[in-house]
């Protein structure tokens, strides 16, 4: 190590002067960071983007037939690889916030950032940006392999109401992704929380299977939840039945509520410091995502 | 540079107090550092040395008294004050991340006005060449060093470090004050928390010694214990029983074998009673010799854990 090195001291004048780095170019800078950390761990990559593309193969193994609804008939891929894909987004959306910053702030992470003149909502946002950009990723790699593999067919009339529902629906997750990081007591939490909300989600919103007849409250508890909007939201742009430019008002509200409710539950419960003893980061053992 | 004048303390803390529920952390405390100056603060686990520098960094806040830090009030400050702090916490956060030494100085140096050059950073820290390693690959003493330069990349003007030089090897420990005379020569203000009495001494204009949430001395290291105590040691002569010795002597002497040793603020009329003593008796004492405190021993003395090894509370 050196011991001194003179620096040419700034006057006042110069350092006041000096601009602070911009909003964006930290957002930037924050996405990249969680972009990295997602990415050199394998978990997270398997159940984001693995996962779900095992599933379509499975789907594709099991539903190989070809459905007509009055149009000739149409391999049932068009059907679930919309809906899978969607799935895929809300899931990468919601974990990758819920999960990475829960495990963040148990590692002291976040009460490190606190203590720099890094701004929270930029560092937020570029959790946030990141994880859209996964969720991206992942719908897309959904989308290539039903068309290459599948005959999904793609109707570019319709593709802005599905970049819509895209954006409108991975935003909702997001924001529940923020209330769930804010409602974990730890990181270890998250993903078991995280599971737990978003594969029954997924069953009562007929992601996987259309159920048959459903009971009655099973019907409603999929209308009340966002899944099944953004899952119907998406494959409407993609039914031979439904004509472009095929928007879905009513489904892209619903997801609105939503995102905007866990966005607030965030802004009312979120904290930087540690949980667990008494504020401190938790000890190694527990390693995770972050 | 736009530190603030000799005149106005670069922290000023006057009668803080902080409780965790029942816990009295910190029981009324009040200290200045001066700008410029490197404080430590020195006390056992638990004394609130870490509750005392979070406050000062704005991680927690305070339940009573007067906290002013390079001006701002830290529990409600922002980016300004962030941006001409340096935090080094007393719990790493760098063993679990994936990202590499350059990535994650980058990362973090972009949030600041005046950010350091990276290399410059690294060099100081000792890990110049380690850029393209991954945190978690790094060793302890080493993800340490991290999360000094972590605390330096902005090149702040104030710099806490809590504890840090705790898990360094001695070189690394050498290393590490060596940098931080650096940082001083500087003219940066660094506070410092430690259990080492040794590194206060090194490092410190002034130490603050912490007990169970009171500052029971705060003076520079060299003035921080009457240097007029001396420790007194001898081998007990065979056959002699610590009852045999005299009056004086017996009363303060602690016998371990046939090794005694004690503690004096009276060394000179000590070193007459027990030679006097000897000499009647025709013994000649072996290895007697007469030492200046150990700051180890005069730090002990201070917290109230030397002899008995009994805490005074
Ligand atoms: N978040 C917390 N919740 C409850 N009690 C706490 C919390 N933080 C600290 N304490 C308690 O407050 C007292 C002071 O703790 P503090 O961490 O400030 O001590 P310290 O001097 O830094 O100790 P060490 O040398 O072990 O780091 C201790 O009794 C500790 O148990
Ligand atoms: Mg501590």
């Amino acid at each position: 190590m050196r011991t001194s090195r003179a620096r040419a001291e700034p006057s006042a004048a110069e350092l006041s002067a000096r601009a602070w780095p911009s909003w964006g170019r930290l957002v930037w800078v924050s996405m990249r960071s969680q972009n990295r950390t997602f990415w050199r761990n394998p978990v997270p990559v398997f159940f984001t983007l693995g996962l779900p593309l095992i599933m379509l193969v499975l789907f594709g193994s099991l539903f190989s037939w070809d459905i007509d609804v009055g149009f000739g008939p149409i391999p049932a891929a068009q059907f679930y690889a919309p809906a899978l894909a969607a799935f895929t987004a809300a899931n990468a959306a919601l974990s990758n916030v819920g999960i990475t910053l829960a495990f963040q702030r148990q590692f002291g992470l976040l009460k490190r950032i606190k203590g720099t003149p890094l701004p929270p909502s930029a560092f937020l946002g570029g959790t946030v940006v990141s994880s859209v950009w996964i969720a991206l990723l992942g719908t897309l790699i959904m989308f290539l392999a039903g068309v290459l593999f599948f005959d999904v067919g793609i109707a570019a009339a319709k593709i802005p109401a599905a970049a819509l529902s895209f954006a409108v629906g991975t935003a909702a997750f997001a924001g529940l992704g923020l209330a769930l990081a804010a409602l974990s007591p730890s990181g270890n939490t998250a993903p078991a929380v995280a599971n737990a909300v978003i594969l029954p989600m997924a069953f009562v919103s007929n992601v996987f299977v259309p159920a048959e007849d459903p009971p009655d409250w099973l019907r409603i508890l999929g209308d009340v939840l966002p899944l099944k909007h953004f899952s119907s939201a998406f494959s409407a742009a993609f039914h031979p039945a439904v004509a472009a430019p095929a928007w879905r008002g009513t489904d892209l509200a619903i997801m609105v509520a939503w995102g905007a409710g866990g966005a607030l539950v965030a802004w009312r419960f979120f904290d930087w410091m540690p949980r667990v003893a008494g504020g401190r980061r938790a000890p190694k053992a527990a390693a995770g995502q972050a | 540079m736009n530190a603030p004048s000799a005149a106005t303390p670069a922290v000023a803390v006057r009668g803080l107090i902080k409780s965790y529920g029942a816990v009295a952390a910190v029981r009324g405390i009040s200290f200045e550092v001066a700008a410029g100056e490197v404080f430590a603060i020195l006390g056992p686990n638990g004394a609130g040395k870490s509750t005392t520098v979070e406050i000062l960094e704005g991680h927690r806040t305070a339940d009573d008294g007067v906290v002013s830090v390079l001006g701002f009030d830290p529990a409600a400050a922002g980016r300004e004050f962030r941006d001409r702090v340096g935090i080094v916490l007393q719990e790493s956060t760098v063993d679990t991340s994936e990202v590499t030494v350059a990535e994650a100085l980058d990362t973090f140096g972009a949030a600041y006005r005046r950010p350091r050059d990276r290399g410059e950073v690294l060099e100081l820290v000792g890990l110049a060449g380690k850029e393209d390693a991954r945190l978690k690959a790094l060793s302890g003493g080493q993800q340490r060093r991290i999360d000094l330069a972590l605390g330096l990349i902005g090149d702040p003007d104030l710099l806490f470090l809590d504890e840090p030089t705790t898990g360094f090897d001695p070189e690394a420990r050498r290393a590490a004050w060596e940098m931080i005379k650096g940082l001083r020569s500087l003219g940066r203000t660094i506070i410092l928390t430690t259990h080492y009495m040794e590194e206060a001494e090194c490092l410190a204009d002034r130490v603050a010694v912490l007990v169970d949430g009171r500052i029971v001395a705060c003076a520079p290291p060299s003035r921080l214990l009457g240097s007029e105590r001396a420790t007194v040691r001898f081998r007990l002569p065979a056959g002699a029983a610590p009852g045999d010795l005299p009056a004086l002597v017996a009363a303060a002497v602690e016998v371990d074998g046939d090794r005694a040793a004690l503690s004096t603020e009276r060394p000179t009329a000590m070193l007459a009673e027990l030679t006097a003593w000897a000499v009647r008796r025709g013994i000649e004492l072996a290895d007697l010799h007469v030492s200046p405190p150990s700051l180890e021993d005069a730090y002990l003395h201070l917290i109230g854990a030397d002899g008995d090894g009994n805490r005074a509370n």
